[in-house]
């Protein structure tokens, strides 16, 4: 029997994405208006089921531009999804907010999961206390122009949390405590570019952690950080994971990396999950040909590797996320397919879904699995 | 083999209004013919300047103050600036620069700007030089007929691979290549890799390759230098360097990345951050975050000890057997 991923809520999930899409249109030019040609869109994020349980660190790994970014963001309705549900798992304390505003959010499942793409923009503002982004650049993240104070006490203003000056100190103090920078009043009053790199990082995550959030995407936290340091930054993140009770949707495009923190992963290409299952799984036994490409290129420091050529189970380069290949997107640049004539008819008509291969560890290719099979599962 | 670069006490330094930023301090190492070499250490320990220095395009405020570079028997520090400029630089020593290929002038074809190198540097008509750009550009895995395509026409591996073939365009026996691969994925990044270790392999050029990530210099490198705050703490071959590491730096650098294969064992980080180089720690430069500091280490400089044959350390945890 071939079972298909579904991500079915539990009591333990706090977030399920299904079939997500976030489209950007193209701008047009005059001509275009008047020739009638239709609009086009960056597929950005094209079609993404996923599912994190409570104190999960999920892994979305990819290349560049394969919309991990636009999937971390449409999850916390940073930016606008196209279509698709986006469960999640509210606190009382956002769903009585919610009430005293006389907002009903959409309920969409026994476990009493809300729909996020469903929440008017109007009501977004209570949602921030629950869900936060860490940005990949320590760099830009931060206005240059704020003291870290004041960069730290601005969320707590804009919420309206701590109702005197003296309480927001005290809170800041402690942020700053829990990601280390001690004493907090030798930090509080510098600005960003007076903290080396791995120092602002840790402002960030502050910021983001300061208004006690359950749910973080963290966008490549630490890649642009030496390799020297961010050991220590993760080890903090991980440490305030435990320490908070939170879930991380953990954004890199760095798969050894993903090893050490995530425990489960996903590998995105051009918009779309290729591969999904515990880290473990998917890094020690890639069944996807793109995920099998990714970790054949991933140097080690081993001296050794020298004397030979890495070889590289892959072709050609990203198409444009504009225009999607038919069929199965890999296709273009998939080995697997040029040497299987048995399942080329399907890889260029149909997309093929993600497909168990072991227990939780799902792969979107039309080698696994018996195709007219699972055909007929996608048409029930 | 025979000694093709010889860097003997190199210092280069940036004379900023807030004082002398001592970028490269000291700096000395050998590379043979068709050999290659790895330079690694975090941002900022002087990586890049080395190499600016090593083909002398030091931007001001900086400056080569000391020092010999002797390439092919003669050091080159000695030459005027003409000469240089004339007989060295592109010709015998190239450089493949950090961001580069986003410099790529963006109102000429591909193909214009690598027949300019053959028609500035060798005299060739118009003709000549595009027939080169052709074979060159085959050389690096392009179509030729892309020699009409704009650089926002070609992906950033592309556009890589166009910088490699200008560097490699006048068969210089030295290519200095820093950080070829930083803005590039992991699938690009090995295929660029691959094709450096065939060119070299091909042509026996003798490459630095500059980056901070040593899993990369692995891929090809016979030496490897290890630097850290403007100076070589360690340098060796690629065995000694990666099995046998002796430097608490390098070894804690090693430890700090993490590894596709094999077991999972604990990530170490370095504590802190590199010295200010304007005015560095006394002693050894490293040992505010070394946690075998002995109190020796923050009052003198360390020696430098050939720990074993080619094998060689700036520790006092050394100096000591
Ligand atoms: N606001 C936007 N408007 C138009 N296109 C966008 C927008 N944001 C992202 N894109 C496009 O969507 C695609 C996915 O981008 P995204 O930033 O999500 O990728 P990513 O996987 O995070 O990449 P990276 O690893 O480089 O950060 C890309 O083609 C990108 O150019
Ligand atoms: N033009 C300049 N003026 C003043 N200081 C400079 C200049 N260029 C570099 N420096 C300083 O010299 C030191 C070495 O810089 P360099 O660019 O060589 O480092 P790097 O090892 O290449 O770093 P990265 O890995 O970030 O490229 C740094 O402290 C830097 O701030
Ligand atoms: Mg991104
Ligand atoms: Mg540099």
């Amino acid at each position: 029997m071939v079972k298909l991923f579904e991500p079915v809520p539990d009591e333990q999930t706090i977030l399920y994405v299904k079939n997500l899409k976030t489209w950007f249109p193209l701008r047009r030019g005059i001509m275009d208006v008047i020739k009638r040609i239709p609009p086009r869109y960056v597929h950005a994020v094209d079609g993404v089921s996923f599912k994190i349980q409570d104190g999960d660190t999920f892994g979305l790994a990819g290349e560049s531009g394969c919309g991990k970014t636009t999937t971390g963001k449409t999850v916390l309705r940073l930016v606008d999804p196209t279509s698709g549900v986006i469960g999640y798992h509210p606190r009382k304390r956002l769903l009585d907010e919610w009430a005293e505003n006389g907002y009903e959010p959409p309920v969409i499942d026994d476990y009493g999961n809300i729909d996020l793409a469903k929440i008017p923009p109007r009501h977004l503002k209570p949602l921030r206390k629950e869900m936060q982004m860490i940005f990949q650049d320590p760099y830009g993240s931060l206005n240059p122009r704020l003291t870290i104070y004041k960069i730290l006490e601005e969320p707590l203003v804009i919420h309206k949390i701590g109702s005197t000056k003296e309480e927001r100190y005290d809170i800041v103090a402690k942020a700053l405590e829990a990601v280390k920078l001690t004493p907090p009043e030798e930090f509080m009053n510098r600005y960003p570019h007076m903290l080396s790199g791995g120092q602002r990082q840790r402002v960030v995550i502050a910021r983001a952690l300061i208004l006690q959030p359950k749910f973080i995407v963290a966008d490549e936290p630490v890649s642009m950080l030496d390799v020297s340091i961010r050991a220590e930054i993760l080890e903090l993140m991980m440490e305030l994971k435990n320490r908070m009770g939170l879930t991380y949707l953990f954004i890199t495009h760095d798969l050894a990396l993903a090893r050490y923190i995530t425990n489960k992963i996903a590998i995105m290409y051009l918009g779309k999950i290729v591969e999904l299952g515990p880290t473990r799984r998917v890094l020690e036994n890639p069944q996807h040909p793109y995920t099998k490409a990714l970790i054949a290129a991933i140097p080690d420091p081993d001296p050794r590797n020298r004397h030979i050529l890495r070889e590289l189970p892959i072709k050609g380069e990203v198409p444009s996320a504009i225009n999607i290949p038919p069929g199965c997107r890999f296709r273009p640049r998939c080995v697997v397919y040029d040497n299987t004539p048995k399942i080329q008819k399907y890889c260029e008509a149909i997309e093929p879904p993600l497909i168990e291969v072991e227990k939780d560890h799902y792969v979107s290719c039309w080698m696994h699995g018996e195709p007219e099979e699972i055909i007929k599962l996608l048409k029930k | 083999m025979e000694t093709l670069l010889e860097v003997k006490d190199l210092k280069t330094y940036f004379y900023t209004t807030k004082g002398v930023v001592k970028a490269v301090d000291g700096v000395s190492f050998s590379l043979g013919k068709g050999e290659v070499m790895g330079l690694a250490g975090e941002s900022g320990c002087g990586k890049s300047t080395t190499a600016y220095s090593l083909i002398r395009l030091v931007p001001p405020p900086g400056k080569i103050v000391g020092g010999k570079i002797i390439f092919e028997g003669k050091n080159i520090l000695e030459l005027s600036d003409e000469d240089f400029r004339k007989k060295y630089r592109w010709k015998k020593i190239s450089m493949i620069f950090q961001g580069a290929m986003n410099a790529l002038n963006p109102v000429y074809t591909i193909g214009d700007q690598l027949a300019e190198v053959f028609m500035l540097h060798e005299g060739l008509t118009k003709t000549e030089a595009m027939s080169k750009v052709y074979e060159l550009l085959e050389m690096v895995g392009i179509d030729p007929k892309r020699a009409r395509s704009y650089p926002h026409e070609l992906s950033g591996g592309m556009k890589q691979r166009v910088m490699i073939a200008m560097a490699l365009a006048l068969n210089p026996p030295l290519v200095i290549a820093d950080e070829p691969t930083t803005a590039l994925d992991v699938v690009v990044q090995a295929q660029i890799m691959n094709l450096l270790k065939k060119l070299q392999r091909e042509k026996n050029v003798s490459i630095i390759l500059i980056t901070h990530d040593l899993s990369l210099i692995a891929e090809i490198a016979d030496k490897v230098a290890i630097m850290y705050a403007g100076k070589v703490v360690e340098y060796g071959t690629a065995e000694q360097i990666y099995l046998n590491p002796q430097h608490p730096y390098t070894q804690a650098l090693l430890r700090s990345i993490p590894r596709l294969r094999g077991e999972i064992s604990k990530l170490e980080w370095i504590p802190g951050t590199p010295p200010d180089l304007i005015a560095p720690p006394p002693g050894c430069r490293f040992a505010p975050r070394c946690k075998f500091r002995m109190d020796i280490c923050t009052k003198e400089e360390p020696p430098t000890i050939e720990v074993e044959p080619g094998h060689i350390v700036s520790c006092w945890l050394h100096a000591k057997k």
